[in-house]
């Protein structure tokens, strides 16, 4: 026993390293999982409260820029206003089952491989996990965690995000994944061989998930090439948004999420 | 002795709000990113209690993990370091750091390098491969590394002579 105590205290240094070494490994091997992360994000009272406020600083620096934002997608939504036959084939929301909510982004980050946004609407504005985030250009991410004010949103640009994405032209749908490269591309990848891909096309969500309504745009094909077991395209594909720079978000809500969930679970 | 407490806690808070803050949003070239919260871990007192500086170095990881979303990578690397810190003194000061009577503040330009050039190097390349957490881009966690490791150790060198003078 007395050889036990003292190997403790000889080694107490050692031990205590290796203690708080793995606590932390776990806590980087839990965030690698998708959905898991218990503790440590930013969407927590501390951390969204600082960077809530210095964005409120930072806002003003960038309100010309949103002015012409907004200008423009008013000009966009006036001009579909005004051509209603052109509204079947818009990018703007296409049923009215979709909710939209505004929020700031108060933190961005787009340089390492797991990217996540924190913005300044929680359960209190009736967010919660797993709902998509767009602008006006294209799709942001989906919301994996949400406290009282703040959630944290699982960027685009996050090697463990997968979203649902088909081609403008045809029906085509594959998964949209990204590499850990640079911000302004992302891979679309399972697109059947079948698939007419032309450089320049658009690639928008598709349908297929409830947490995204189908046609929010998200990039044009740069480049594409079969994978390995050439069945399949590997898609590279230049996103509309400048995910480095993004201020104003929608959340969107689907009105009809439980039913639907309902009656997926309903037959297992 | 209570200056120095203070002093350290003071450098603790400004370090983790600074690194979170300021320095995560320069992104240089797309990637680089310089993450001076280190240098609390190279400047505390070489006269310490070990087990409460790990500690403290973990706390200070966690600290920027909670700001970055980034798991426990920033935990892992900084305890790493802390632990290894004794050895890297011996190695850059020698004779000196036996005796006991180093000063970071006021050593020599050539040994502080190595002392803050290897400490800063181990604690890249494991902050930076738990993060990328993937063996099959070896060349990009190392270009990752040296990228950030220079514009780190350039930082921090300019940040001691800066602040070293004030005291003297």
């Amino acid at each position: 026993m007395q050889q036990i105590i003292n190997f403790f205290i000889r080694n107490k240094n050692f031990l205590l390293f290796l203690l708080l070494f793995l606590f932390s490994l776990s806590l980087t091997i839990q965030s690698h999982s998708y959905h898991r992360s218990k503790f440590i994000n930013s969407a927590n009272f501390l951390t969204g409260g600082v960077y809530e406020s210095v964005n409120s600083i930072g806002r003003y620096f960038d309100l010309r820029k949103e002015n012409e934002l907004l200008l423009e997608e008013n000009n966009r939504l006036k001009s579909i206003l005004y051509n209603q036959e052109d509204m079947l084939s818009s990018t703007l929301l296409p049923s009215v089952d979709f909710k939209l909510i505004t929020a700031n982004v108060i933190k961005n980050s787009y340089s390492a491989t797991n990217n996540y946004l924190t913005i300044n609407k929680g359960t209190n504005d009736s967010i919660s996990a797993d709902l998509g985030v767009i602008t006006s250009k294209g799709i942001v991410g989906i919301i994996d965690k949400a406290s009282g004010n703040y959630s944290r949103v699982l960027s685009i640009l996050n090697t463990n995000s997968r979203v649902n994405a088909q081609l403008m032209k045809t029906d085509h749908f594959g998964t949209l994944t990204w590499n850990g490269d640079s911000p302004r591309y992302v891979q679309l990848i399972d697109i059947p061989k079948q698939a007419p891909l032309t450089s320049g096309d658009t690639v928008i969500t598709g349908g297929r998930s409830i947490i995204f309504p189908k046609g929010i745009p998200i990039g044009t094909i740069s480049s594409f090439s079969l994978d390995e077991t050439e069945n399949y395209y590997n898609v590279e594909i230049e996103v509309f948004n400048d995910m480095t720079n993004i201020g104003h978000v929608h959340i969107v809500i689907n009105k009809n999420k439980e039913e639907i969930k309902q009656l997926e679970s309903s037959d297992e | 002795m209570n200056n120095q407490v203070t002093l350290n806690i003071i450098r603790f808070v400004v370090l983790v709000l600074v690194q979170s803050l300021v320095l995560n949003n320069i992104n240089f070239l797309g990637y680089v990113n310089p993450y001076i919260y280190v240098l609390f871990i190279l400047l505390y007192p070489i006269q310490n209690n070990r087990l409460l500086f790990i500690f403290l170095s973990f706390l200070l990881g966690l600290g920027v993990d909670l700001f970055l979303d980034s798991g426990g990578v920033h935990a892992a690397a900084s305890v790493f370091i802390a632990y290894i810190r004794p050895v890297v003194l011996k190695f850059a000061f020698g004779m000196t750091y036996e005796h006991q009577t180093v000063k970071i503040g006021q050593s020599e330009i050539g040994q502080r390098f190595t002392y803050m050039g290897l400490l800063i190097l181990i604690h890249h390349l494991v902050l930076i491969s738990l993060e990328v957490f993937n063996s099959g881009k070896i060349l990009l966690i190392l270009k990752k590394t040296l990228f950030s490791s220079i514009f780190t150790l350039i930082l921090c060198v300019l940040i001691t002579i800066l602040f070293s003078q004030k005291s003297k």
